[in-house]
């Protein structure tokens, strides 16, 4: 087999092609270059039920995204759910009475974690906690409130 | 009755003694690599033939198998009103399982064959026993740089064919069905996961490339010396890498994807 400098730059060619390739699955494609850079700052919230929530769930305020759920836990004692959520740092002036609640979006979205920023000049530190929080609206139990209600009213 | 037990038992010794030699065989070719590295022509040459020569195939078929699914997805998803995930859909099955397989298929029918029947030519016209005379070691000098090749190709060919299937999806959808080409790339980064099916189709695409490889090479070491044997031997490396590559596929979806 002979060796030529044109087979070289057909090798060279296609390993680069398959290197922008992947590059562009990573970039293009993933959500990897919404990570890249962005230094953040973790709360937590405990929330009564805390739903359908996942991490990675979405954190808004005024529907703006400003972070991401990085973890959920029960807390053994409380029985209630701890949502740690990482927010970015360029939104670091939260007050420290915001409300967090779990809203859904659409009517099959996903569930994310809405931020109210209340009035206080005390800033939200890291690991800081939201205190008032509103727990995930469940449908069926709502749809069975509804039911309830109606049927009590017919009597 | 006594013959077809017989024949069973000597069936399954044959295969097992089959499988005992490819794994030596592979032991073989792995031990071989650091060779290469003194001589990486041969790996060059070999990622021409392996690689540069089934760029065409697999980026044409992505770019028809991305257009199929843009459509199909787009027929479907409209009867939910649900067009604007097309995206998702498209780079969900590109990524997650086409790319890594259906690149792996073609791979091994268009460069696992060629593998076979190259390397079963070359022990039929007893070259690999020439070498063996010269104190030439066919496995470092043949195999092994073939084997790397493969190994090395495939998870940039089925990144190729993701990405040219997406775009193909994207022509598709929104340049002559009318999804929102910024909503066919906004979704499609919301939903798709850089470590969740980005690596694990790469991971995929990297198992599955050095099964066909091992395999092709193996049939073709392995043959029988005649033109009917290589020929046998070149129809078992696409039959079985066609095997092994689904199965394979279904119990590394298993284990990626499982757990959410």
């Amino acid at each position: 087999m002979q060796h030529t400098s044109t087979q070289d730059t057909l090798v060279g060619l296609f390993v680069a092609s398959g290197i922008v390739g992947l590059l562009f699955l990573a970039m293009q494609v993933s959500n990897l270059s919404s990570f890249i850079d962005e230094d953040s700052y973790t709360i937590t919230a405990r929330f009564e039920n805390s739903g359908a929530l996942k991490v990675k769930s979405q954190v808004s305020a005024a529907g703006v995204k400003i972070g991401q759920v990085v973890g959920i836990n029960l807390d053994p004692k409380t029985y209630e759910s701890v949502v740690q959520m990482s927010i970015y740092s360029k939104f670091n002036t939260l007050p420290d009475d915001t409300t967090a609640s779990i809203f859904t979006a659409g009517l099959l979205g996903e569930q994310y974690v809405n931020l109210e920023p209340g009035g206080s000049d005390i800033y939200l530190q890291k690991g800081g906690k939201i205190e008032i929080t509103q727990s995930a609206i469940i449908l069926e139990k709502a749809l069975g409130q509804f039911l309830f209600k109606s049927a009590e009213e017919k009597k | 009755m006594i013959q077809i037990i017989q024949n069973l038992g000597k069936s399954t010794r044959t295969s097992f003694t089959k499988l005992g030699r490819a794994t030596y065989f592979l032991f073989q070719t792995i031990s071989g690599t650091f060779g290469i590295l003194l001589r990486p022509r041969l790996l060059l040459n070999q990622l021409y033939s392996v690689g540069v020569l089934s760029f065409l195939i697999i980026t044409i078929s992505g770019l028809f198998v991305g257009m199929v699914l843009g459509l199909q997805g787009y027929y479907t998803l409209s009867d939910f009103g649900a067009e604007e995930t097309l995206g998702v859909m498209v780079a969900a099955s590109l990524v997650r399982e086409l790319g890594p397989v259906v690149s792996a298929l073609l791979f091994a029918g268009r460069a696992g064959s060629a593998l076979t029947a190259e390397i079963g030519l070359m022990k039929a016209t007893e070259q690999l026993s020439g070498m063996e005379m010269m104190a030439v070691d066919p496995i470092k000098r043949i195999i092994t740089p073939r084997f790397l090749a493969g190994l090395i190709s495939m998870p940039l060919l089925a990144g190729l064919f993701s990405a040219v299937g997406i775009v193909g999806g994207q022509i598709i959808g929104s340049g002559l069905l009318g999804v929102d080409q910024g909503v066919y790339w906004s979704q499609m980064q919301a939903s798709i996961d850089f470590h969740d099916d980005i690596i694990n189709g790469v991971i995929k695409s990297i198992v599955f490339g050095f099964v066909a490889s091992w395999i092709a090479l193996f049939e073709g070491y392995d043959a029988i010396p005649t033109s009917e044997g290589v020929s046998r031997a070149t129809t078992r490396t696409v039959v079985n890498s066609a095997f092994s590559i689904l199965g394979l596929d279904f119990i590394l979806t298993a284990l990626m994807f499982g757990d959410n």
